[in-house]
């Protein structure tokens, strides 16, 4: 029994971005659906390390970044719900001297889009945070960046998408989707749905559906192996990467410490990522160079996920260059979930003027032309 | 694909299933590698005190001495063909691998069969005051006069919702504890019922009515039809307040309570191996599929004793000894197809007990009719049983994982060992819905928690 | 307090005395035992538990609950229900607290 929907934009994919996309829509008064392949959330929004971060974008994300980070300030009243956000700070730490003059030179080129990180010295570093290794000699704090719980923020956004009128679909994955001269068809599991515009917002899935309308973006998964500690005493006072982006951590104020390590495997079988033990071992032995403290601690629970990477690390973000009114938004490379409450309202800025005030032409999918390399980003180390 | 050298054989778990699938794969002429996380083997009910607190066996097991002291000699009979790592954990296992973390560190080994013996532990519903110092579950009471030789307090109480409760009530009686109350949440009705499909077993139906018949005689008769129950005390156990079937209450005063509700599998190992799980209704639990050999629907893993199912210890063995014996006739080596025969017999003698037991000591359900909502539900996070209904109406959650995301039900120390559960028949209950259809919680490794410190920098 | 403890010897225990210590102070148990009985012979807690005002005293005492982690002096974060007591442990119970 098919359910036939008509609404003015239908959103393949259901993470943060795709649901703040549809909460702007909403309050702009269009008629959305959602359509998630299996849960609102518990993607890459939901698995990944949960900064909340501007320092070391690429500087063509930081003016979304900025734009982003006040609308963290009210997402928990806006979402009606605690997402633990709170902007401990975001220290990057440099272990050599050329990862010193990388921060330096990233400090100053961020300063022009109006962010402002303090360069800390060898003494400052260790006399703020007595428990870092002895191989940290100096670091950039961005002081205004922080953390969030991914796996409350994706599932809130949803809820509000619903309770604003939006139609969301669970368990609903799009097998396919045409364009019909007015709109587009979308043809998902027991759902069809024709629509004004289509949002692609379907993540590592997001290649397909542009190459569905003849377009390239190679897309490629990326699956961050995650690790977390029991609850310990709160120490780790500010969310903590690395020059190199191999070493991410972060506690939590109930006193669990999150930190990656690596990636992990797609179980095709399963339909699932999965963390991989030599990689999380491997997190472990980086961590804990880096936080001496963590020694007699104890890790309880690993996981991966899959999230999309583009070959030069920043999204897909904006009009397909085959079709009007396909609006693509994916690919966001480890990075995206601070950038989701904005991305969203992009989304509806395209869909109601045609135009965002926000710079976003490096992100086009023209960029990948006709062809593209796509080398594996499996192991890649990337900053969160 | 030939091999020049022996296959290697990976078992896990040296209760009675593991020490017998090991043994029975070291008389074949391999070398299994045998995995245990104890400092001695017998898993938990041949539980073998440290070293220092050792007892002549016939106190520790009593009928059972002889079975635990054969099952204990294994590994040292065996003479160098087992590889046996004891304080060793497996933590992690895919596709022919698995990380284990021990004495000498992280290690990973490739395995080309894996046998699963991974036992049960106690099952667990919450009730009022289940967190204050001094309650533990039943099985801990066994263990503490087992393996230490102490009563979990001056003045215990047992409660229990299965054979388990007139054994440990016995076993503590005669060791000089203060046993003042054995309280069954099961109707005494079923227990008479079902007596017949129980002489599948005599042997196994004799000990059990002894042992209740010695409690009586000693003054010790268990309540039957406890209809709910809560603790008392502020820092820490206090007294027991319990309901009977005409619906009155009884205070006890005590200072341990040991209570639990049968047994559940250790299934997570079974789960990170990819083997699929189906939904028991009689044990209300998911469990990994496995053949009546010991064969599970991926070709190279062995499921055996209570790990894959309550079976009992004796069970245990047999599964343990005729899931190696799978092993060789899938590595090609001859198998005695008489013992098979045995050894097939014998397990569905001992299924057919299994179900008369089932259905003598239902699952206790009542018991998670009208919690309070300040019941604590996880016991890692303490989570209330509150907050799962608040999500449930306000979150629209119907399903485990999405429970543990929202409210952290399932995200601590134990990862959903002890609530899941009763986390699930309480998402049922709070959804109207069957409780299959609450799933299950996702697992990942690490199966318990792993130490940052044996990784060599 | 002697009866301050919750655990209870049923059986007389003849082997080395081991002596612990509890927040500093100087307790007896026995080579054999394991540490949570170590601790709770003396003790009826033995830590604090981290998200409300309440204590903990483990559980199940198989190493699956994983509620008797206790934390030593010198840092070491033991499962004590899994460990044997040693000579010299200086178990924290109302040392440092969480928060």
């Amino acid at each position: 029994m098919t359910e036939n929907l008509d609404v003015d934009v239908c959103i393949t994919g259901g993470g943060v971005a795709a649901c703040a996309a549809a909460v702007a829509l909403r309050q702009a008064g269009l008629s959305v659906a959602v359509l998630e392949k299996r849960r609102c959330g518990a993607g890459a929004s939901g698995v990944n390390f949960g900064g909340v971060r501007q320092q070391g974008r690429h500087l063509a994300e930081l003016p979304l970044s900025r734009r982003a980070r006040p609308l963290w300030d009210d997402l928990a009243a806006v979402l009606g719900e605690d997402i633990e956000f709170e902007a401990t700070g975001h220290i990057k730490l440099a272990r050599s001297e050329a990862d010193m003059a990388e921060l330096e030179r990233y400090a100053e080129a961020a300063r022009a889009h109006g962010l402002e990180l303090t360069l800390l010295g060898a003494n400052a570093v260790h006399q703020e945070m007595p428990w870092l290794g002895p191989q940290v000699i100096g670091a950039s704090l961005s002081p205004t960046d922080g953390q969030a719980n991914p796996r409350r923020v994706g599932p809130a956004f949803a809820r509000l998408a619903r309770k604003l009128g939006a139609v969301v679909r669970e368990f609903t994955p799009v097998r396919h989707a045409v364009s019909t001269g007015h709109g587009f068809t979308v043809t998902a599991e027991g759902v069809e749905v024709r629509c004004r515009f289509l949002v692609n917002a379907a993540g590592a899935g997001g290649g397909m559906l542009a190459q569905a309308f003849g377009e390239i973006a190679p897309v490629t998964p990326l699956m961050p192996n995650m690790l977390v500690t029991e609850p310990l005493p709160y120490v780790i006072s500010r969310s903590i990467g690395v020059c190199g982006g191999d070493v991410y951590v972060r506690q939590v104020r109930r006193g669990n410490v999150v930190f990656g390590g690596g990636g992990g495997w797609l179980d095709a079988t399963r339909e699932f990522a999965r963390p991989a033990s030599d990689q999380s071992l491997g997190g472990m032995m980086r961590t804990l160079q880096v936080v001496a403290g963590l020694a007699e601690a104890h890790i309880i629970r690993t996981w991966s996920g899959v999230d999309g990477q583009m070959p030069d690390d920043i999204p897909v973000i904006g009009f397909s260059a085959t079709e009007k009114r396909l609006i693509h938004a994916f690919g966001f490379s480890g990075h995206g979930f601070q950038l989701g409450p904005v991305v969203g309202q992009i989304i509806a800025e395209l869909v109601t003027k045609g135009e965002t005030e926000s710079p976003i032409e490096p992100f086009s999918i023209r960029r990948f032309g006709a062809e593209s390399s796509s080398d594996s980003r499996a192991n890649r180390h990337v900053e969160h | 694909m030939t091999e020049a050298r022996d296959p290697v054989i990976a078992v896990i778990g040296a209760g009675p299933a593991g020490l017998r699938a090991a043994e029975t794969l070291a008389a074949a002429g391999l070398r299994p590698v045998l995995f245990d996380e104890a400092l001695r083997p017998g898993g938990q009910i041949y539980r073998q005190p440290p070293a220092g607190a050792e007892r002549p066996p016939a106190q520790l097991y009593g009928f059972e001495a002889a079975k635990a002291t054969r099952l204990h000699g294994v590994v040292a009979r065996a003479a160098g063909r087992i590889d046996y790592r004891p304080e060793t954990l497996v933590w992690s296992l895919a596709e022919g691998q698995l990380d284990s973390v021990g004495p000498h560190g992280y290690a990973r080994l490739a395995y080309d069969r894996i046998v699963l013996a991974t036992g049960a532990m106690d099952r667990v519903l919450p009730f009022p005051g289940w967190t204050l110092p001094g309650v533990f579950t039943l099985g801990a009471a066994q263990i503490a006069l087992k393996a230490q030789g102490v009563a979990l307090g001056r003045r215990v109480v047992l409660v229990g919702a299965g054979p388990l409760l007139p054994l440990v009530a016995h076993q503590l009686r005669k060791a000089g504890a203060n046993v003042v109350a054995a309280l069954d949440v099961t109707p005494f009705w079923p227990k008479l019922a079902n007596l017949p499909g129980m002489l599948a077993l005599p042997g196994t139906l004799a000990k059990g009515l002894w042992y209740t018949a010695r409690n009586r005689l000693a003054g010790l008769a268990v309540q039957a039809n406890v209809q709910a129950l809560r603790v008392e005390g502020k820092a820490r156990v206090e007294a027991l307040v319990w309901r009977d079937a005409a619906g009155r209450e009884h205070r006890i005063a005590c200072d341990a309570v040991a209570a639990s509700f049968g047994l559940r599998s250790e299934t997570q190992l079974a789960d990170l191996a990819g083997c699929r799980f189906g939904f028991d209704a009689t044990t209300r639990q998911w469990l990994p599929q496995v053949s009546a050999a010991g064969r599970s629907d991926i070709a190279t893993v062995y499921l055996a004793g209570d790990g894959a199912g309550i079976g009992g210890a004796d069970a245990a063995e047999l599964r343990g000894e005729r899931a190696a014996l799978a092993v060789l006739e899938d590595l090609g080596r001859k198998v005695d197809g008489a013992r098979q025969g045995v050894l097939d017999r014998g397990l569905a003698r001992h299924a057919r007990f299994r179900r008369a037991l089932e259905a003598a000591y239902p699952f206790p359900s009542h018991l998670l009719d009208n919690l309070p909502d300040d019941t604590l539900l996880c016991r890692c996070e303490g989570v209330s049983v509150g907050t799962l209904r608040d999500a449930v109406g306000r979150c629209e959650v119907t399903e485990m994982n999405r429970l543990k995301a929202l409210t952290r039900i399932g995200m601590g120390r134990c990862q959903g060992r002890v609530c899941g559960q009763a986390a699930a028949e309480l998402l049922a209950r709070a959804c109207e819905a069957d409780i299959a259809a609450a799933g299950r919680l996702r697992g990942n490794p690490p199966v318990k928690p792993i130490p940052f410190r044996k990784i060599e920098a | 307090m002697t009866d301050a403890g919750l655990f209870q010897r049923l059986v007389e225990r003849t082997g080395r005395v081991i002596v612990l210590r509890i927040d500093g102070v100087p307790v007896e148990a026995r080579e054999g035992d394991l540490l949570i009985t170590a601790i709770l012979l003396h003790r009826p807690s033995l830590r604090r538990f981290e998200f409300a005002d309440a204590m903990r005293a483990g559980f199940c005492l198989m190493a699956a609950c994983q509620d008797c982690w206790v934390q030593l002096a010198d840092g070491r974060r033991l499962r004590a229900c899994s460990t044997p007591v040693a000579e010299g442990m200086d178990v924290l119970i109302e040392g440092p607290s969480h928060d």
